[in-house]
Protein backbone atom coordinates (compact mmCIF):
# COMPACT_ATOMS: atom_id res chain seq x y z
CA UNK A 1 0.00 0.00 0.00
CA UNK A 2 2.77 2.38 0.90
CA UNK A 3 4.60 1.43 -2.26
CA UNK A 4 1.62 2.45 -4.31
CA UNK A 5 1.42 5.83 -2.62
CA UNK A 6 5.15 6.24 -2.97
CA UNK A 7 5.15 5.61 -6.70
CA UNK A 8 2.06 7.73 -7.23
CA UNK A 9 3.55 10.63 -5.31
CA UNK A 10 6.84 10.19 -7.13
CA UNK A 11 5.05 10.65 -10.43
CA UNK A 12 3.01 13.58 -9.15
CA UNK A 13 6.16 15.13 -7.79
CA UNK A 14 7.99 14.71 -11.07
CA UNK A 15 5.15 16.41 -12.91
CA UNK A 16 5.01 19.28 -10.46
CA UNK A 17 8.79 19.54 -10.48
CA UNK A 18 8.91 19.66 -14.27
CA UNK A 19 6.51 22.58 -14.24
CA UNK A 20 8.49 24.43 -11.60
CA UNK A 21 11.65 23.71 -13.53
CA UNK A 22 10.25 25.03 -16.80
CA UNK A 23 9.23 28.28 -15.15
CA UNK A 24 12.39 28.52 -13.06
CA UNK A 25 14.44 28.58 -16.26
CA UNK A 26 13.07 32.05 -17.00
CA UNK A 27 14.11 33.37 -13.60
CA UNK A 28 17.54 31.84 -13.74
CA UNK A 29 18.38 32.95 -17.28
CA UNK A 30 17.32 36.52 -16.68
CA UNK A 31 19.20 36.65 -13.41
CA UNK A 32 22.25 35.17 -15.06
CA UNK A 33 22.35 37.78 -17.77
CA UNK A 34 21.31 41.03 -16.12
CA UNK A 35 21.38 40.17 -12.42
CA UNK A 36 17.78 41.08 -11.73
CA UNK A 37 14.85 39.01 -10.51
CA UNK A 38 12.09 39.26 -13.05
CA UNK A 39 9.11 39.10 -10.71
CA UNK A 40 6.75 39.49 -13.63
CA UNK A 41 7.76 36.06 -14.88
CA UNK A 42 5.00 34.34 -12.92
CA UNK A 43 2.48 36.57 -14.69
CA UNK A 44 3.93 35.53 -18.02
CA UNK A 45 3.00 32.00 -17.06
CA UNK A 46 -0.49 33.15 -16.09
CA UNK A 47 -0.91 34.94 -19.41
CA UNK A 48 0.12 31.82 -21.27
CA UNK A 49 -2.66 29.90 -19.51
CA UNK A 50 -5.20 32.44 -20.74
CA UNK A 51 -3.71 32.42 -24.21
CA UNK A 52 -4.15 28.64 -24.23
CA UNK A 53 -7.86 29.11 -23.66
CA UNK A 54 -8.04 31.77 -26.34
CA UNK A 55 -6.30 29.66 -28.94
CA UNK A 56 -8.24 26.52 -28.04
CA UNK A 57 -11.46 28.44 -28.60
CA UNK A 58 -10.11 29.91 -31.81
CA UNK A 59 -9.11 26.53 -33.19
CA UNK A 60 -12.45 25.06 -32.20
CA UNK A 61 -14.24 27.84 -34.11
CA UNK A 62 -12.07 27.13 -37.10
CA UNK A 63 -13.25 23.55 -36.87
CA UNK A 64 -9.93 21.85 -36.30
CA UNK A 65 -10.69 18.57 -34.56
CA UNK A 66 -7.54 16.46 -34.64
CA UNK A 67 -6.14 16.42 -31.10
CA UNK A 68 -2.40 16.23 -31.95
CA UNK A 69 -2.80 19.07 -34.44
CA UNK A 70 -4.69 21.21 -31.95
CA UNK A 71 -2.12 20.51 -29.26
CA UNK A 72 0.73 21.37 -31.58
CA UNK A 73 -0.90 24.55 -32.83
CA UNK A 74 -1.86 25.68 -29.34
CA UNK A 75 1.65 25.06 -28.09
CA UNK A 76 3.17 26.94 -31.01
CA UNK A 77 0.81 29.91 -30.96
CA UNK A 78 0.85 30.30 -27.19
CA UNK A 79 4.62 30.06 -27.05
CA UNK A 80 4.91 32.64 -29.78
CA UNK A 81 2.53 35.12 -28.23
CA UNK A 82 3.83 34.62 -24.70
CA UNK A 83 7.36 35.19 -25.98
CA UNK A 84 6.08 38.41 -27.49
CA UNK A 85 4.76 39.42 -24.08
CA UNK A 86 8.13 38.62 -22.52
CA UNK A 87 9.95 40.63 -25.15
CA UNK A 88 7.68 43.63 -24.72
CA UNK A 89 7.94 43.59 -20.94
CA UNK A 90 11.70 43.75 -21.16
CA UNK A 91 11.56 46.49 -23.76
CA UNK A 92 9.04 48.62 -21.87
CA UNK A 93 9.76 48.01 -18.20
CA UNK A 94 13.41 47.00 -17.86
CA UNK A 95 15.53 48.29 -20.70
CA UNK A 96 14.99 51.99 -19.97
CA UNK A 97 16.20 51.30 -16.42
CA UNK A 98 19.26 49.31 -17.46
CA UNK A 99 21.76 51.91 -16.32
CA UNK A 100 20.00 53.00 -13.14
CA UNK A 101 20.29 51.46 -9.68
CA UNK A 102 19.81 47.75 -9.16
CA UNK A 103 16.60 48.32 -7.26
CA UNK A 104 14.80 50.25 -10.00
CA UNK A 105 14.09 47.34 -12.38
CA UNK A 106 13.00 45.25 -9.41
CA UNK A 107 10.34 47.77 -8.50
CA UNK A 108 9.42 48.09 -12.14
CA UNK A 109 8.98 44.29 -12.19
CA UNK A 110 6.61 44.39 -9.25
CA UNK A 111 4.69 47.14 -11.02
CA UNK A 112 4.58 44.97 -14.12
CA UNK A 113 3.04 42.07 -12.19
CA UNK A 114 0.27 44.37 -10.97
CA UNK A 115 -0.30 45.72 -14.44
CA UNK A 116 -0.48 42.26 -15.99
CA UNK A 117 -2.73 40.81 -13.29
CA UNK A 118 -5.19 43.64 -13.57
CA UNK A 119 -5.01 43.69 -17.33
CA UNK A 120 -6.11 40.07 -17.35
CA UNK A 121 -8.66 40.63 -14.59
CA UNK A 122 -10.27 43.50 -16.46
CA UNK A 123 -10.16 41.71 -19.78
CA UNK A 124 -11.17 38.23 -18.70
CA UNK A 125 -12.96 38.76 -15.42
CA UNK A 126 -11.96 37.78 -11.93
CA UNK A 127 -13.72 34.44 -12.01
CA UNK A 128 -11.70 31.38 -12.68
CA UNK A 129 -11.74 30.23 -16.28
CA UNK A 130 -11.51 26.77 -17.66
CA UNK A 131 -10.51 24.87 -20.73
CA UNK A 132 -12.13 21.62 -21.81
CA UNK A 133 -9.97 18.53 -21.38
CA UNK A 134 -8.17 18.07 -24.64
CA UNK A 135 -6.32 14.88 -23.90
CA UNK A 136 -8.06 12.30 -21.82
CA UNK A 137 -6.88 8.90 -20.81
CA UNK A 138 -4.29 7.39 -18.55
CA UNK A 139 -2.09 4.43 -17.86
CA UNK A 140 -2.77 2.31 -14.83
CA UNK A 141 -0.11 0.18 -13.26
CA UNK A 142 -1.62 -2.48 -11.02
CA UNK A 143 0.18 -4.01 -8.11
CA UNK A 144 0.34 -7.76 -8.69
CA UNK A 145 -2.35 -9.63 -6.83
CA UNK A 146 -4.38 -6.63 -5.75
CA UNK A 147 -6.64 -4.02 -7.25
CA UNK A 148 -4.54 -1.04 -6.21
CA UNK A 149 -2.96 0.93 -8.97
CA UNK A 150 -0.78 3.85 -9.87
CA UNK A 151 -2.35 6.20 -12.36
CA UNK A 152 -0.47 8.34 -14.85
CA UNK A 153 -2.51 10.48 -17.20
CA UNK A 154 -1.29 11.08 -20.72
CA UNK A 155 -0.99 14.77 -20.07
CA UNK A 156 1.28 14.08 -17.08
CA UNK A 157 3.55 12.07 -19.35
CA UNK A 158 3.47 14.92 -21.80
CA UNK A 159 4.52 17.40 -19.11
CA UNK A 160 7.53 15.33 -18.11
CA UNK A 161 8.56 14.72 -21.72
CA UNK A 162 8.08 18.39 -22.63
CA UNK A 163 10.17 19.53 -19.68
CA UNK A 164 12.98 17.13 -20.50
CA UNK A 165 12.88 18.03 -24.18
CA UNK A 166 12.68 21.76 -23.51
CA UNK A 167 15.59 21.68 -21.11
CA UNK A 168 17.76 19.60 -23.41
CA UNK A 169 17.09 21.87 -26.35
CA UNK A 170 17.83 24.93 -24.27
CA UNK A 171 21.06 23.47 -22.93
CA UNK A 172 22.11 22.52 -26.45
CA UNK A 173 21.27 26.02 -27.63
CA UNK A 174 23.35 27.63 -24.91
CA UNK A 175 26.35 25.35 -25.31
CA UNK A 176 26.58 24.70 -29.03
CA UNK A 177 25.24 27.59 -31.06
CA UNK A 178 26.55 31.03 -31.88
CA UNK A 179 23.69 32.59 -29.99
CA UNK A 180 24.47 30.52 -26.92
CA UNK A 181 28.10 31.55 -27.08
CA UNK A 182 27.15 35.22 -27.22
CA UNK A 183 24.71 34.65 -24.35
CA UNK A 184 27.37 33.09 -22.19
CA UNK A 185 29.80 35.87 -23.00
CA UNK A 186 27.18 38.49 -22.16
CA UNK A 187 26.43 36.66 -18.95
CA UNK A 188 30.05 36.81 -17.86
CA UNK A 189 30.82 40.38 -18.86
CA UNK A 190 28.09 42.34 -20.57
CA UNK A 191 30.14 45.45 -21.25
CA UNK A 192 33.08 43.53 -22.64
CA UNK A 193 30.77 41.54 -24.93
CA UNK A 194 29.38 44.84 -26.21
CA UNK A 195 32.89 46.13 -26.87
CA UNK A 196 33.53 43.04 -28.96
CA UNK A 197 30.58 43.78 -31.21
CA UNK A 198 27.93 41.61 -29.56
CA UNK A 199 24.59 43.41 -29.56
CA UNK A 200 23.94 42.83 -25.88
CA UNK A 201 20.50 44.45 -25.94
CA UNK A 202 19.37 41.91 -28.46
CA UNK A 203 20.92 39.06 -26.49
CA UNK A 204 19.03 40.18 -23.38
CA UNK A 205 15.79 40.33 -25.37
CA UNK A 206 16.46 36.83 -26.65
CA UNK A 207 16.90 35.58 -23.11
CA UNK A 208 13.54 37.05 -22.14
CA UNK A 209 11.96 35.45 -25.19
CA UNK A 210 13.45 32.05 -24.41
CA UNK A 211 12.46 32.22 -20.75
CA UNK A 212 8.92 33.25 -21.62
CA UNK A 213 8.66 30.48 -24.20
CA UNK A 214 9.56 27.92 -21.55
CA UNK A 215 6.98 29.38 -19.17
CA UNK A 216 4.44 29.22 -22.00
CA UNK A 217 5.05 25.50 -22.48
CA UNK A 218 4.42 25.05 -18.78
CA UNK A 219 1.33 27.26 -18.97
CA UNK A 220 -0.26 25.33 -21.83
CA UNK A 221 0.34 21.94 -20.29
CA UNK A 222 -0.75 22.96 -16.81
CA UNK A 223 -4.00 24.45 -18.02
CA UNK A 224 -4.68 21.30 -20.03
CA UNK A 225 -3.86 19.23 -16.97
CA UNK A 226 -5.87 21.08 -14.33
CA UNK A 227 -8.44 22.64 -16.62
CA UNK A 228 -8.94 25.85 -14.65
CA UNK A 229 -7.03 28.99 -13.83
CA UNK A 230 -7.58 32.55 -12.72
CA UNK A 231 -5.62 35.77 -12.88
CA UNK A 232 -3.87 34.95 -9.63
CA UNK A 233 -2.13 31.69 -10.49
CA UNK A 234 1.04 33.45 -11.56
CA UNK A 235 1.84 34.66 -8.09
CA UNK A 236 2.17 31.42 -6.11
CA UNK A 237 3.59 29.42 -8.99
CA UNK A 238 6.01 32.23 -9.72
CA UNK A 239 7.22 32.28 -6.11
CA UNK A 240 7.62 28.50 -6.16
CA UNK A 241 9.53 28.55 -9.42
CA UNK A 242 11.71 31.36 -8.12
CA UNK A 243 12.39 29.25 -5.03
CA UNK A 244 13.33 26.37 -7.30
CA UNK A 245 15.75 28.60 -9.19
CA UNK A 246 17.38 29.77 -5.95
CA UNK A 247 17.50 26.24 -4.58
CA UNK A 248 19.30 24.95 -7.66
CA UNK A 249 21.61 27.93 -7.80
CA UNK A 250 20.27 30.99 -9.57
CA UNK A 251 22.04 31.57 -12.85
CA UNK A 252 22.49 27.87 -13.55
CA UNK A 253 20.26 26.13 -16.11
CA UNK A 254 20.59 22.55 -14.83
CA UNK A 255 20.23 24.03 -11.35
CA UNK A 256 16.77 25.39 -12.23
CA UNK A 257 15.59 21.96 -13.33
CA UNK A 258 17.13 20.24 -10.33
CA UNK A 259 15.67 22.81 -7.96
CA UNK A 260 12.26 22.39 -9.57
CA UNK A 261 12.36 18.63 -9.21
CA UNK A 262 13.50 18.75 -5.59
CA UNK A 263 10.78 21.23 -4.74
CA UNK A 264 8.09 19.27 -6.59
CA UNK A 265 9.10 15.94 -5.11
CA UNK A 266 9.40 17.21 -1.57
CA UNK A 267 5.99 18.88 -1.82
CA UNK A 268 4.31 15.82 -3.19
CA UNK A 269 5.93 13.36 -0.78
CA UNK A 270 5.18 15.54 2.18
CA UNK A 271 1.55 15.90 1.23
CA UNK A 272 1.34 12.17 0.47
CA UNK A 273 2.86 10.92 3.69
CA UNK A 274 2.56 13.68 6.27
CA UNK A 275 0.22 16.53 5.76
CA UNK A 276 -1.16 18.42 2.80
CA UNK A 277 -1.57 21.73 4.58
CA UNK A 278 2.06 22.07 5.53
CA UNK A 279 3.64 21.03 2.23
CA UNK A 280 4.73 24.57 1.44
CA UNK A 281 6.30 24.92 4.86
CA UNK A 282 8.29 21.79 4.21
CA UNK A 283 9.35 22.93 0.75
CA UNK A 284 10.53 26.30 2.00
CA UNK A 285 12.31 24.69 4.97
CA UNK A 286 14.36 22.74 2.49
CA UNK A 287 15.23 26.00 0.78
CA UNK A 288 16.32 27.53 4.07
CA UNK A 289 18.44 24.49 4.95
CA UNK A 290 20.15 24.42 1.57
CA UNK A 291 20.88 28.13 1.69
CA UNK A 292 22.40 27.84 5.17
CA UNK A 293 24.90 25.28 4.01
CA UNK A 294 25.31 26.36 0.40
CA UNK A 295 24.34 29.99 -0.02
CA UNK A 296 24.86 29.96 -3.78
CA UNK A 297 22.39 27.08 -4.25
CA UNK A 298 23.01 23.47 -5.18
CA UNK A 299 24.63 23.98 -8.57
CA UNK A 300 25.37 27.69 -8.38
CA UNK A 301 28.85 29.09 -8.52
CA UNK A 302 29.74 31.45 -5.71
CA UNK A 303 29.78 34.98 -7.04
CA UNK A 304 33.28 36.07 -7.84
CA UNK A 305 34.21 39.59 -6.90
CA UNK A 306 34.51 41.51 -10.13
CA UNK A 307 37.54 43.77 -10.28
CA UNK B 1 43.81 60.37 -40.29
CA UNK B 2 42.20 57.24 -38.95
CA UNK B 3 40.79 58.78 -35.80
CA UNK B 4 40.47 62.37 -34.82
CA UNK B 5 39.22 63.45 -31.44
CA UNK B 6 37.88 66.98 -31.44
CA UNK B 7 37.22 68.86 -28.21
CA UNK B 8 36.46 65.65 -26.38
CA UNK B 9 35.05 66.50 -22.96
CA UNK B 10 34.05 64.12 -20.22
CA UNK B 11 32.40 65.27 -17.03
CA UNK B 12 31.69 63.13 -13.99
CA UNK B 13 29.40 65.33 -11.95
CA UNK B 14 31.59 68.29 -11.10
CA UNK B 15 34.84 66.65 -12.11
CA UNK B 16 36.18 67.53 -15.51
CA UNK B 17 38.07 64.37 -16.44
CA UNK B 18 38.71 65.45 -20.01
CA UNK B 19 38.70 69.08 -21.02
CA UNK B 20 38.46 69.68 -24.78
CA UNK B 21 40.98 67.06 -25.68
CA UNK B 22 41.92 67.04 -29.35
CA UNK B 23 44.40 64.71 -30.99
CA UNK B 24 44.75 62.61 -34.06
CA UNK B 25 45.80 59.07 -34.79
CA UNK B 26 47.49 58.54 -38.12
CA UNK B 27 46.55 55.53 -40.24
CA UNK B 28 49.15 52.79 -39.80
CA UNK B 29 50.92 54.43 -36.88
CA UNK B 30 51.62 53.48 -33.31
CA UNK B 31 50.42 56.36 -31.16
CA UNK B 32 51.08 56.46 -27.44
CA UNK B 33 48.92 58.27 -24.93
CA UNK B 34 51.01 59.11 -21.86
CA UNK B 35 50.71 61.26 -18.80
CA UNK B 36 50.97 61.11 -15.03
CA UNK B 37 48.43 59.20 -12.95
CA UNK B 38 44.96 60.69 -13.11
CA UNK B 39 45.69 62.59 -16.30
CA UNK B 40 42.63 61.14 -18.04
CA UNK B 41 44.33 58.62 -20.32
CA UNK B 42 42.00 55.76 -19.51
CA UNK B 43 38.99 58.08 -19.61
CA UNK B 44 39.99 59.11 -23.12
CA UNK B 45 40.27 55.42 -24.04
CA UNK B 46 36.91 54.67 -22.54
CA UNK B 47 35.32 57.42 -24.59
CA UNK B 48 36.95 56.30 -27.82
CA UNK B 49 35.92 52.68 -27.44
CA UNK B 50 32.34 53.37 -26.42
CA UNK B 51 32.79 52.31 -22.82
CA UNK B 52 31.78 55.80 -21.73
CA UNK B 53 29.57 58.29 -23.48
CA UNK B 54 31.58 61.49 -23.74
CA UNK B 55 29.82 64.64 -22.51
CA UNK B 56 30.62 66.56 -25.66
CA UNK B 57 33.00 66.72 -28.57
CA UNK B 58 33.40 64.67 -31.69
CA UNK B 59 35.23 61.45 -32.42
CA UNK B 60 35.58 60.95 -36.13
CA UNK B 61 36.70 57.57 -37.37
CA UNK B 62 37.59 57.32 -41.02
CA UNK B 63 35.34 54.48 -42.03
CA UNK B 64 37.05 53.61 -45.32
CA UNK B 65 34.45 53.28 -48.08
CA UNK B 66 31.63 54.10 -45.66
CA UNK B 67 33.00 57.57 -45.12
CA UNK B 68 33.54 59.21 -41.76
CA UNK B 69 31.77 57.77 -38.74
CA UNK B 70 31.09 59.81 -35.64
CA UNK B 71 31.66 57.37 -32.81
CA UNK B 72 29.72 59.48 -30.34
CA UNK B 73 26.73 59.60 -32.63
CA UNK B 74 26.45 55.85 -33.07
CA UNK B 75 26.67 55.37 -29.31
CA UNK B 76 23.37 57.20 -29.02
CA UNK B 77 23.72 60.78 -27.84
CA UNK B 78 21.32 62.83 -25.82
CA UNK B 79 18.81 64.85 -27.77
CA UNK B 80 19.78 68.43 -28.39
CA UNK B 81 17.54 71.47 -28.50
CA UNK B 82 18.06 72.01 -32.23
CA UNK B 83 16.88 68.47 -32.96
CA UNK B 84 13.34 69.59 -32.45
CA UNK B 85 13.64 71.94 -35.38
CA UNK B 86 15.39 69.46 -37.68
CA UNK B 87 13.33 66.29 -37.88
CA UNK B 88 16.06 64.45 -39.82
CA UNK B 89 18.59 65.01 -37.06
CA UNK B 90 15.99 64.04 -34.50
CA UNK B 91 15.20 60.72 -36.14
CA UNK B 92 18.85 59.96 -36.67
CA UNK B 93 19.54 60.48 -32.99
CA UNK B 94 16.44 58.52 -32.07
CA UNK B 95 17.58 55.65 -34.28
CA UNK B 96 20.98 55.49 -32.63
CA UNK B 97 19.42 55.87 -29.20
CA UNK B 98 17.33 52.80 -29.90
CA UNK B 99 19.75 50.66 -31.87
CA UNK B 100 23.12 52.20 -31.18
CA UNK B 101 25.58 51.24 -28.51
CA UNK B 102 29.08 50.04 -27.81
CA UNK B 103 28.66 47.13 -30.19
CA UNK B 104 28.38 49.55 -33.11
CA UNK B 105 31.68 51.17 -32.19
CA UNK B 106 33.27 47.74 -32.16
CA UNK B 107 31.69 46.86 -35.49
CA UNK B 108 32.97 50.05 -37.06
CA UNK B 109 36.50 48.90 -36.35
CA UNK B 110 37.64 49.94 -32.89
CA UNK B 111 38.76 47.26 -30.45
CA UNK B 112 40.35 47.49 -27.07
CA UNK B 113 42.00 45.68 -24.21
CA UNK B 114 41.82 46.55 -20.53
CA UNK B 115 44.45 47.40 -17.98
CA UNK B 116 43.10 44.64 -15.77
CA UNK B 117 42.49 41.77 -18.15
CA UNK B 118 38.80 41.24 -18.90
CA UNK B 119 38.53 37.85 -20.51
CA UNK B 120 35.48 35.61 -20.34
CA UNK B 121 37.12 33.49 -17.68
CA UNK B 122 34.66 30.62 -17.74
CA UNK B 123 35.04 30.11 -21.46
CA UNK B 124 37.95 28.53 -23.28
CA UNK B 125 40.53 30.66 -25.03
CA UNK B 126 39.08 29.55 -28.37
CA UNK B 127 35.53 30.50 -27.36
CA UNK B 128 36.78 33.91 -26.27
CA UNK B 129 38.12 34.45 -29.76
CA UNK B 130 34.97 33.12 -31.43
CA UNK B 131 32.69 35.50 -29.53
CA UNK B 132 34.65 38.38 -31.01
CA UNK B 133 34.07 37.21 -34.59
CA UNK B 134 30.44 38.05 -34.93
CA UNK B 135 30.94 39.33 -38.46
CA UNK B 136 32.32 36.00 -39.59
CA UNK B 137 30.12 33.39 -37.94
CA UNK B 138 26.70 32.27 -39.09
CA UNK B 139 23.95 33.77 -36.94
CA UNK B 140 21.03 31.80 -38.23
CA UNK B 141 19.66 30.06 -35.17
CA UNK B 142 18.22 27.13 -37.09
CA UNK B 143 21.45 26.69 -39.02
CA UNK B 144 23.28 26.55 -35.71
CA UNK B 145 20.77 24.11 -34.31
CA UNK B 146 20.97 21.67 -37.16
CA UNK B 147 24.64 22.29 -37.93
CA UNK B 148 24.12 22.97 -41.61
CA UNK B 149 27.03 23.00 -44.04
CA UNK B 150 27.04 26.79 -44.22
CA UNK B 151 27.17 27.01 -40.43
CA UNK B 152 30.02 24.53 -40.15
CA UNK B 153 31.94 26.30 -42.88
CA UNK B 154 31.63 29.66 -41.15
CA UNK B 155 32.65 28.11 -37.84
CA UNK B 156 35.67 26.60 -39.52
CA UNK B 157 36.68 29.96 -40.94
CA UNK B 158 36.29 31.55 -37.50
CA UNK B 159 38.35 28.84 -35.84
CA UNK B 160 41.05 29.26 -38.50
CA UNK B 161 41.14 33.01 -37.86
CA UNK B 162 41.34 32.39 -34.11
CA UNK B 163 44.19 29.92 -34.62
CA UNK B 164 46.03 32.47 -36.73
CA UNK B 165 46.07 34.94 -33.84
CA UNK B 166 46.80 32.31 -31.22
CA UNK B 167 49.77 31.27 -33.29
CA UNK B 168 50.84 34.86 -33.78
CA UNK B 169 50.94 35.33 -30.02
CA UNK B 170 52.48 31.88 -29.47
CA UNK B 171 49.65 30.60 -27.29
CA UNK B 172 48.14 28.04 -29.68
CA UNK B 173 48.61 25.21 -27.17
CA UNK B 174 46.28 27.01 -24.76
CA UNK B 175 43.36 27.08 -27.21
CA UNK B 176 41.13 24.69 -25.30
CA UNK B 177 42.00 25.74 -21.78
CA UNK B 178 39.70 27.97 -19.76
CA UNK B 179 40.82 31.56 -20.16
CA UNK B 180 40.81 32.15 -16.40
CA UNK B 181 43.31 29.34 -15.88
CA UNK B 182 46.00 30.68 -18.19
CA UNK B 183 49.17 32.26 -16.83
CA UNK B 184 48.91 36.03 -16.55
CA UNK B 185 51.19 36.82 -19.46
CA UNK B 186 49.21 34.53 -21.75
CA UNK B 187 45.93 36.07 -20.60
CA UNK B 188 47.24 39.47 -21.63
CA UNK B 189 48.19 38.18 -25.05
CA UNK B 190 44.90 36.34 -25.42
CA UNK B 191 43.07 39.57 -24.73
CA UNK B 192 44.96 41.33 -27.51
CA UNK B 193 44.25 38.37 -29.80
CA UNK B 194 40.57 38.62 -28.97
CA UNK B 195 40.51 42.32 -29.80
CA UNK B 196 42.21 41.53 -33.11
CA UNK B 197 39.56 38.94 -33.94
CA UNK B 198 37.01 41.74 -34.36
CA UNK B 199 39.12 42.84 -37.37
CA UNK B 200 39.75 46.29 -35.99
CA UNK B 201 41.37 49.09 -37.88
CA UNK B 202 42.26 50.75 -34.62
CA UNK B 203 43.28 48.71 -31.62
CA UNK B 204 43.51 50.46 -28.27
CA UNK B 205 45.83 48.81 -25.77
CA UNK B 206 45.52 49.95 -22.17
CA UNK B 207 48.89 49.40 -20.50
CA UNK B 208 49.71 46.22 -22.38
CA UNK B 209 53.04 45.85 -20.60
CA UNK B 210 51.68 46.19 -17.06
CA UNK B 211 52.85 43.30 -14.94
CA UNK B 212 55.06 41.78 -17.62
CA UNK B 213 58.71 40.99 -17.02
CA UNK B 214 61.40 42.51 -19.29
CA UNK B 215 61.55 39.51 -21.64
CA UNK B 216 57.79 39.49 -22.02
CA UNK B 217 57.80 43.23 -22.61
CA UNK B 218 60.37 42.82 -25.35
CA UNK B 219 58.22 40.15 -26.97
CA UNK B 220 55.16 42.38 -26.72
CA UNK B 221 57.16 45.16 -28.32
CA UNK B 222 57.94 42.91 -31.28
CA UNK B 223 54.31 41.81 -31.55
CA UNK B 224 52.97 45.36 -31.62
CA UNK B 225 55.41 46.36 -34.33
CA UNK B 226 54.42 43.30 -36.35
CA UNK B 227 50.76 44.22 -36.03
CA UNK B 228 51.43 47.53 -37.67
CA UNK B 229 53.89 46.30 -40.30
CA UNK B 230 52.32 42.97 -41.26
CA UNK B 231 48.62 43.46 -40.57
CA UNK B 232 48.27 47.22 -41.10
CA UNK B 233 46.51 47.66 -37.77
CA UNK B 234 46.76 51.10 -36.25
CA UNK B 235 47.70 51.00 -32.59
CA UNK B 236 46.79 53.47 -29.87
CA UNK B 237 48.29 52.62 -26.52
CA UNK B 238 48.51 53.85 -22.98
CA UNK B 239 51.77 52.90 -21.34
CA UNK B 240 53.79 53.80 -18.30
CA UNK B 241 56.88 51.94 -19.44
CA UNK B 242 58.66 54.90 -21.05
CA UNK B 243 61.27 52.62 -22.58
CA UNK B 244 58.56 50.83 -24.52
CA UNK B 245 56.80 54.06 -25.47
CA UNK B 246 59.94 55.75 -26.80
CA UNK B 247 60.99 52.57 -28.53
CA UNK B 248 57.89 51.71 -30.56
CA UNK B 249 55.69 54.76 -30.93
CA UNK B 250 55.66 57.03 -33.95
CA UNK B 251 53.64 59.70 -32.25
CA UNK B 252 53.09 60.61 -28.62
CA UNK B 253 50.21 62.53 -27.04
CA UNK B 254 50.78 63.78 -23.50
CA UNK B 255 47.82 64.39 -21.21
CA UNK B 256 47.83 66.12 -17.87
CA UNK B 257 44.80 67.04 -15.76
CA UNK B 258 42.51 66.16 -18.62
CA UNK B 259 44.20 68.38 -21.16
CA UNK B 260 46.61 67.74 -23.98
CA UNK B 261 49.86 69.44 -23.04
CA UNK B 262 52.06 68.20 -25.86
CA UNK B 263 52.03 66.10 -29.01
CA UNK B 264 54.88 65.06 -31.25
CA UNK B 265 57.47 62.43 -31.97
CA UNK B 266 59.08 60.63 -29.01
CA UNK B 267 62.23 62.70 -29.37
CA UNK B 268 60.32 65.98 -29.25
CA UNK B 269 58.36 64.87 -26.22
CA UNK B 270 61.48 63.94 -24.30
CA UNK B 271 62.76 67.50 -24.54
CA UNK B 272 59.45 69.22 -23.91
CA UNK B 273 59.59 71.45 -20.84
CA UNK B 274 55.87 71.16 -20.07
CA UNK B 275 56.05 67.38 -20.11
CA UNK B 276 58.97 67.34 -17.75
CA UNK B 277 57.09 69.64 -15.41
CA UNK B 278 54.01 67.46 -15.52
CA UNK B 279 55.99 64.38 -14.67
CA UNK B 280 58.46 65.79 -12.16
CA UNK B 281 56.45 68.65 -10.73
CA UNK B 282 57.36 72.31 -11.00
CA UNK B 283 59.14 74.27 -8.30
CA UNK B 284 56.80 76.92 -7.02
CA UNK B 285 57.95 80.31 -5.92
CA UNK B 286 57.15 79.71 -2.28
CA UNK B 287 59.31 76.63 -2.24
CA UNK B 288 62.13 78.51 -3.87
CA UNK B 289 62.28 81.00 -1.05
CA UNK B 290 62.40 78.31 1.57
Amino acid sequence: MDLIIFVQQLINGLVLGSIYGLIAVGYTMVYGIIGMINFAHGEIYMISAYLTAVFLALLATLGIQSVPLVLLLVLLLTTLFTALYGWSIERVAYRPLRSSTRLAPLISAIGMTLVLQNYVRLGQGAKSQGVPPLIEGHFRLFLTGSDQFVQITYIQCLIIVAALLGMSLLTYLMQKTTLGRSCRATQQDRIMAGLLGVNTDRIISTVFVLGSAMAAIAGVLVSLNYGSFDFHIGFVTGIKAFTAAVLGGIGSLPGAMLGGLILGLSESFFSGFVNTDYKDVFAFSILVLVLIFKPSGLLGVPEVEKV
Amino acid sequence: MLLSAQDLTMRFGGVLALNQVSFEVEQGSITALIGPNGAGKTTAFNCITGFYRASSGRLILDGGEEGAIDLLEILGERFKAEDFIHPAAFFKRLYYKMFGGAHRVARSGVARTFQNVRLFKEMTAMENLLVAQRHRVNHNLLAGFFKTAAFLKSEEAAVAEACKWLEFFEILEDANRLAGELPYGNQRRLEIARALCTEPRLICLDEPAAGLNPQETARLNAHIRKLRDQFQVTVLLIEHDMGLVMDISDHVVVLDHGEVIATGSPAEIQDNQKVLEAYLGVAEEGEMRL
